[in-house]
């Protein structure tokens, strides 16, 4: 399995990471007022990675925090507008991958795979790339509707850590944008980029990610027949994977035909959703 | 699938159920290998690390304290300094606390008895309950003193999060949680910390594991007992140029042994009562500090050294007077500490130890701390005066008037480890699991296994010594 090119992505400069006044042209953040929105936007990371910090320079301070349903994990809900568009972001547990049975890890993976957001933030620590793309990888096999959010550039420049985020760009296949949170270097990029994957008009096309051996063949055959019963389903291999894997989650939701009501959902959303690619 | 109808719901869960069952088991670790490989391929293309190109000091040596040759050797090297380090300091200072301890209640009794004190006052406030109190004090405090700092510079440089990343492999292959090599950790420090430690652990079976199995590390509590019987028993048995290496080498080797019942039992319960597949989790190591000299001297002091003398002080005292009570009160010619250590005796026999070492378990329920200084007023309790202000005399007292042998001492080493939690931590065990079912066998499991092993020890070495 080799990594597929991303069809198109817009290419913007580097935002440049030096003392002055961040641009927030065009934002406006709506804190609490999360009603009437256009698109969800979902914010995953590991922890410690500044991803608060994006929420925060997203929504402004105030945000609205409850509890996810049935659990006693906090979860966090803002608004923003931007370019007429109201944006409804939801704040997820900080975690280091999505394949355990942690109950953070589970409100991650069920809220890409059943809340269907329209775009997922992925905040990586820069200093540390490597360790924080296993999540990154893990998210693109659920959704391909993402953008990755470089954070912390300030401090990966100051380790001396160079990343080529273009480079990076075309072997995730989904945009890549650097930002110093903190300062809100980048967060109109970045805001900018997750609009455009939430209309559709920046087209991903993630990372899959391959060399799983004699295993791959099993998940080939298992995805066709989930793509068969399901066609449009963004994540057919990531789903037949877990299927494989005995997660019991995603078994009730085929059962249970919570996927088929998620595939539904799909075909509802505006042109360029969906995994067709 | 080229069929012609769309597969149902049933169609894919039928065949995801007969493709599984022709996957390796290491399915899932190929998929994380597979994400991890890309991880690397992806950011090795992306990332220039410019000015420093060459890996950390700190990374470097992660690189050897975590390694899968030498990581576990290292730990055990360095648990193994540390015992001897305290058996060879913990000497000294014994016997002047207990000179001046042991002074102080002559003097008392000399100045009750001028005053025309009844007996039983005196026996019952200084023979009693300030003997209680001096002897674990005398006993206690010195391992504790030493040993405390030393296994604070530990924690505080940040080498206990890496032994338990060299750990935590053992505990995935027995279907336990690899977080309880943590957890685990903790419980050197106290059980009942251990145990709320548990919390980090999210899956319920694993943490149920965890919680039941904390017990078999020694706590702080138990660690002076250990020590105490490495230097007064397995020391001697040896000569005295490697005695020392000896007493550290068996003290190390009780917490080998108490690792591995861990994992046995942990194997045990994830096979049969809890069973279920082990989760997987990322373990972030902190960077290395430097330790605050401050703070460890008052960490270990204060809040350990001091915690645990005072939590045996006041278990010790009540414990002192019961003990003089059931040495003085006399029964149809016996007294009542002689009643009940009789009767515990066939069976204190039967697993390598005697009917006072079990009466003193009994009594030592509320804290494992006084155990040894329970055993010792329980022998000279009654009435026979013996000045003891020497660990060498301790051994004398042992071996030569009560008939401990090195079986003895070895038993009660792994009674110690193995036996029920005290009674602080079997309270946390119900409050943590809210279940008096869990609490019951959080508690009666270890006794039950230190029975049985105890008593394969002592039959084994009757029959083949």
């Amino acid at each position: 399995m080799t990594t597929k090119r991303p069809r198109s992505i817009r290419r913007r400069p580097l935002p440049i990471v030096a003392p002055g006044v961040p641009v927030y042209e065009g934002l406006r953040r709506l804190g609490i007022d999360t009603a009437d929105w256009d698109y969800v936007v979902a914010l995953a990371g590991n922890p410690n990675t500044g991803k608060s910090t994006v929420f925060n320079s997203l929504t402004g301070l105030k945000q609205h925090v409850g509890n996810w349903p049935g659990k006693t994990v906090a979860r966090a809900e803002g608004g923003f507008e931007y370019g007429a568009k109201k944006f409804k972001l939801v704040d997820l547990p900080g975690t280091y991958s999505l394949l355990s049975a942690s109950t953070d890890e589970e409100i991650a993976r069920d809220f890409i795979l059943f809340g269907r957001p329209d775009c997922t933030i992925i905040v990586v620590d820069t200093t540390v790339l490597e360790r924080n793309l296993n999540l990154t990888l893990q998210i693109l096999e659920i959704t391909d509707r993402a953008v990755l959010c470089l954070n912390l550039m300030d401090e990966a420049e100051r380790k001396g850590v160079e990343v080529d985020h273009e480079h990076l760009e075309s072997d995730l296949g989904i945009p890549v944008i650097p930002t110093v949170a903190r300062t809100g270097h980048g967060i109109r990029d970045l805001i900018e980029a997750v609009a455009g994957v939430a209309d559709g008009s920046i087209v991903t096309r993630p990372h899959r990610i391959g060399g799983y051996g004699e295993a791959a063949r099993s998940v080939d055959r298992l995805a066709a027949m989930v793509e068969a019963a399901y066609p449009g389903l963004p994540n057919a291999r990531w789903v037949a994977m877990r299927l494989l894997e005995g997660d019991k989650r995603v078994e009730r939701a085929i059962a249970g035909g919570e996927l088929h009501e998620l595939v539904e959902a799909y075909e509802m959303q505006p042109a360029g959703a969906g995994g067709t690619g | 699938m080229a069929t012609n109808a769309p597969p149902t719901a049933g169609d894919i869960l039928e065949s995801a159920e007969s493709l599984r069952r022709g996957l390796d088991v290491s399915f899932r670790d190929e998929i994380v290998g597979a994400i991890y490989e890309d991880a690397t391929a992806i950011a090795r293309a992306a990332v220039r690390t410019g000015r420093r190109a060459e890996p950390t000091w700190d990374a470097k040596l992660d690189r050897i304290l975590t390694s899968r040759i030498w990581g576990i050797p290292i730990m055990l090297l360095g648990l193994a300094a540390v015992f001897w380090i305290t058996i060879v300091g913990a000497n000294y200072p014994s016997q002047a606390i207990a000179t001046v301890l042991f002074g102080l209640e002559d003097v008392a009794v000399g100045l009750f008895d001028s005053l025309g004190a009844p007996w039983w006052l005196t026996g019952f406030l200084w023979r009693g309950v300030y003997r209680g109190l001096a002897w674990v004090v005398a006993v206690m405090l010195p391992p504790m003193a030493i040993f405390f700092p030393l296994f604070t510079i530990l924690e505080n440089l940040g080498y206990l999060p890496r032994a338990a990343f060299n750990m935590d492999w053992l505990f995935k292959r027995v279907g336990a949680h690899g977080k309880q090599a943590l957890t685990m950790s903790m419980g050197f420090g106290c059980n009942a910390a251990g145990v709320i430690a548990c919390r980090v652990i999210d899956s319920p079976r694993e943490r149920l594991i965890a919680i039941l199995t904390n017990n078999f590390v020694p706590c702080n509590g138990r660690f002076p007992t250990l020590i105490l019987l490495g230097i007064v028993f397995v020391s001697a048995a040896f000569p005295p140029s490697v005695s020392t290496f000896a007493a550290a080498g068996s003290v190390l080797a009780v917490v080998v042994v108490g690792v591995l019942f861990t994992l046995l039992v942990s194997w045990a319960l994830s096979r049969t009562v809890l069973k279920g597949e082990a989760s997987s989790f990322t373990l972030e190591l902190p960077p290395y500090r430097r330790p605050n000299v401050g703070q460890i001297l008052y960490t270990s002091l204060i809040d350990r050294t001091l915690f645990v003398l005072y939590r045996a002080v006041i278990m010790a005292a009540p414990a002192g007077g019961v003990i003089w009570l059931l040495s003085n009160v006399f029964v149809g010619g016996d007294s009542l500490a002689a009643l009940v250590s009789g009767s515990l005796d066939p069976l204190g026999r039967a697993v390598g130890l005697d009917g006072v070492i079990l009466l003193a378990y009994i009594i030592a329920i509320p804290a494992n701390e006084i155990v040894v200084p329970t055993i010792l007023m329980t022998y000279t309790g009654a009435g026979m005066m013996i000045e003891i202000d020497s660990l060498t005399e301790l051994q004398a007292l042992l071996v030569g008037e009560q008939g401990w042998t090195l079986l003895t001492a070895v038993s009660l080493m792994l009674f110690s480890l193995l036996h029920n939690p005290c009674s602080t931590t079997i309270w946390t065990i119900y409050k943590e699991t809210g279940s008096a079912k869990w609490t019951t066998i959080g508690a009666l499991m270890p006794l039950a296994i230190a029975f049985i092993v105890c008593f394969l020890v002592a039959q084994g070495a009757r029959l083949f010594l």
